[in-house]
């Protein structure tokens, strides 16, 4: 008995020695909810990086956005919070930030002129109260239409279709040819990004700012939105049977191989291709959706909780700096297919889908997406009404404006 | 007299813990939901009361209404389905089949796995693309369909199906030990007075599996109310929301919708609501004993 206390003991300050150990050098516990191929190399560059510079990174991974976001609440709640956390830039973090649960950057982002460096547009919302909380790792051009070469040349379709009549008659082609037209991701969230690229192209970029920043009612219940909602209902048509509850990145993988033709999603889906090695322009296309005038986007940004050990907030700094530093910037960017969020790095290493980002971005084509803007709760809601329209093709658009406009009310 | 008082001074010790756990983990955190559930609490909880507002949202949400639907859809075949398939796979067994004790494992080992991988394999099975439909149609039968998951109408008894497969076996071993210690006596009654078979089930052996199809029941219902991970492997409730369910309604609140008030409103009427079936059922239960015991 006494032998196994001793041997207790022993093994406690063995573990307390270790730790110590592990104290000297910064040590920080990454939450994040990348774990797709892009993603994986993307987070990498980071790491990497903040390894060389003498931090200690332990990564939390957890598969899906939402599923990430429930286990770090729970770790969250039990008062064990992890030294940064994967968030997207909006009202996501926001009640984190009120709460007095995250630590700002301030003296970090003085010191590197992140001011400078970024576009206001963004800068305004990783900053609450006056204070700098977030770190963006990069901008995520959300309405991307990418289509197979392969597939377009198989249904003999020249080029890019410029709007949405040019679309389903090239979809049509693509039918004829026995390939599925659309590679559709059946999840909610996926059916909301769609949804809004045609809802960015029928009510244009004030439009969209109205109903989704404003929640204009008129914008709310213009024709716009109906013409919207036609649309993307006939896109119904295009998709095949096994497309309910499909992963993003499974639909992605049937226009890599060519057994479809189009997907619309966000530019992380060019990861894929990339980690397939693939290459834009040549193997596959990247054009935003048909007859929108801008690109929507939304951020992705690291966070910092706030644990009350200085070791951990050196870690953060350290972290802070390493995610803001213009050459992770690019080599994120590069492989997670993202635009870096500094307007001041190196454009060159950029393949061609980027650069058109980056021109939208120069030209202050870009909107916001809508959970940028609006409440967790809404965004919820909007994606039970997106998915339900979905789901049911005998849906009657009138009632379907009235439902979209209550759920802003 | 002075014996009795130490006696039950020591239980009274004994007890404490017990007592302290119940009031504290289960009526404390019970109280706290639904104390939660009338103030306007977002991401963390608020005390800033709001009376029954959560309540009236609660019940003008679509997706919470079909979510009730579904529960009850689902509980009724899901219980009464896996008793009836139960009962039939433990008759079939209790024929004295050869390989009985093989056949057991099989009926009885998808029971042994979590919902969530019945879910998977049975998504897989279900894709009109790569499961049953895709391999039917491949042996020739082009117009064959079976692609009740990714119908809005039927994806609920898609649901049923697969939870009716990991569920039947559990009745099947409870109702086939109750078979086992029936009295082989009455059988060969039965057979003397010329009883077919599926009478002597229906009449002489179900009437006496009473306790066993109670315990089956008890723990298929229990099940019922906290479905929640094969709904999520499975459909995650889709297609649009024909196939959500109360527990994945009030964990989406809970988590990713920052909804702390709305979750616990829904999680008190899913409470009630256990209570509204319960009580009947235990008052019955309380006026038969009593009836029994001659004081009624």
């Amino acid at each position: 008995m006494k032998r196994m206390t001793m041997l207790l003991a022993g093994t406690i300050l063995l573990g307390a020695a270790g730790l110590a150990n592990a104290d000297d050098k910064l040590k920080a516990e990454v939450f994040t909810s990348w774990t797709s191929g892009g993603e994986g190399r993307a987070v990498d560059a980071i790491k990497k990086e903040f390894e060389k510079r003498g931090g200690v990174w332990e990564s939390s991974t957890i598969a899906g956005f939402e599923n990430a976001n429930a286990a770090f609440q729970n770790r969250l709640v039990a008062g064990d919070p992890p030294t940064a956390k994967q968030v997207v830039v909006g009202k996501d973090p926001a009640e984190f930030i009120e709460q007095g649960l995250m630590n700002p950057m301030d003296d970090v982002a003085a010191a590197g002129k992140w001011k400078d460096a970024l576009p206001k547009a963004l800068y305004d919302y990783i900053t609450y109260d006056g204070k700098v909380y977030l770190t963006p790792t990069g901008i995520h051009g959300e309405s991307w239409m990418f289509y197979s070469k392969d597939a377009f040349s198989k249904a003999a379709i020249t080029e890019e279709p410029k709007d949405w009549d040019a679309f389903f008659a090239d979809m049509d082609k693509l039918k004829a040819a026995g390939l599925t037209p659309i590679a559709w991701g059946g999840q909610g969230w996926q059916e909301v990004k769609v949804f809004n690229m045609v809802l960015l192209s029928q009510v244009g970029m004030d439009g969209f700012m109205k109903i989704y920043v404003e929640k204009d009612q008129a914008a709310l219940t213009s024709d716009g939105v109906k013409k919207a909602l036609e649309i993307f209902g006939k896109m119904r048509t295009y998709v095949d049977q096994g497309s309910a509850g499909r992963n993003w990145n499974d639909a992605t993988a049937m226009v890599i191989t060519g057994k479809a033709g189009v997907q619309f999603m966000g530019d992380w889906a060019k990861g894929e291709f990339t980690a397939a090695g693939k290459v834009a322009d040549k193997d596959f296309g990247c054009a935003i959706s048909p007859a929108s005038p801008g690109l929507i986007y939304i951020a992705d940004a690291f966070g910092y909780l706030k644990t009350n050990d200085a070791n951990q907030d050196a870690a953060q700094k350290l972290l802070a700096e390493v995610v803001m530093d213009p050459a992770v910037q690019v080599e994120f960017s590069l492989n997670k297919g993202s635009i870096p969020a500094r307007i001041d790095v190196d454009k060159s290493k950029f393949d061609a889908c980027t650069q058109k980002g980056m021109a939208f971005m120069a030209e202050g084509k870009i909107v916001p997406e809508h959970a940028i803007t609006t409440t967790p709760e809404q965004v919820g809601a909007l994606t039970d009404f997106i998915g339900e329209f979905w789901a049911n093709p005998s849906a009657d658009i009138d009632a379907s404006v009235a439902q979209f406009a209550a759920i802003f009310e | 007299m002075k014996r009795k008082h130490t006696r039950s001074k020591a239980a009274l010790i004994a007890l404490t813990p017990t007592w302290a756990a119940v009031i504290v983990v289960y009526l404390g955190t019970m109280v706290w939901s639904v104390t939660l559930s009338f103030t306007n609490s977002r991401l963390f909880p608020s005390w800033n009361f709001v009376g029954f507002e959560q309540y009236s949202k609660l019940f003008q949400t679509a997706k919470w209404l079909v979510s009730f639907q579904n529960l009850i859809i689902f509980g009724v075949l899901y219980v009464f389905g896996c008793l009836f398939v139960g009962f039939l796979l433990a008759a079939a067994l209790d024929r004295r089949v050869r390989f009985e004790s093989a056949f057991r494992t099989i009926f009885l080992y998808p029971y042994a796995m979590s919902f969530v991988v019945t879910g998977l394999i049975w998504q897989w099975m279900m894709n009109p693309t790569l499961g049953v439909q895709a391999s039917v149609r491949a042996l020739g039968w082009q117009s064959f369909t079976f692609d009740w998951i990714i119908n809005r109408d039927l994806a609920i008894y898609a649901v049923v199906i697969a939870a009716l497969w990991q569920g039947a076996g559990l009745v099947m071993i409870l109702v086939l030990a109750g078979m086992r210690g029936i009295d082989g006596e009455q059988w060969r009654a039965a057979r003397i007075d010329g009883i077919p078979v599926w009478r002597t089930y229906v009449s002489i052996i179900l009437p006496q599996l009473t306790p066993a199809f109670a315990a089956a029941g008890t723990l298929l219902s229990m099940g019922v109310i906290k479905t929640y991970d094969i709904v999520v492997a499975l459909t995650n409730g889709g297609p649009g929301s024909a196939t959500e369910v109360p527990a994945k309604f009030i964990m989406d609140n809970l988590f990713q919708r920052q909804n702390l008030g709305l979750a616990t409103a829904a999680a008190t009427i899913l409470l009630l609501t256990v209570l509204i079936i319960v009580a009947p059922f235990r008052y019955a239960q309380h006026i038969r004993a009593r009836r029994q015991a001659g004081t009624l």
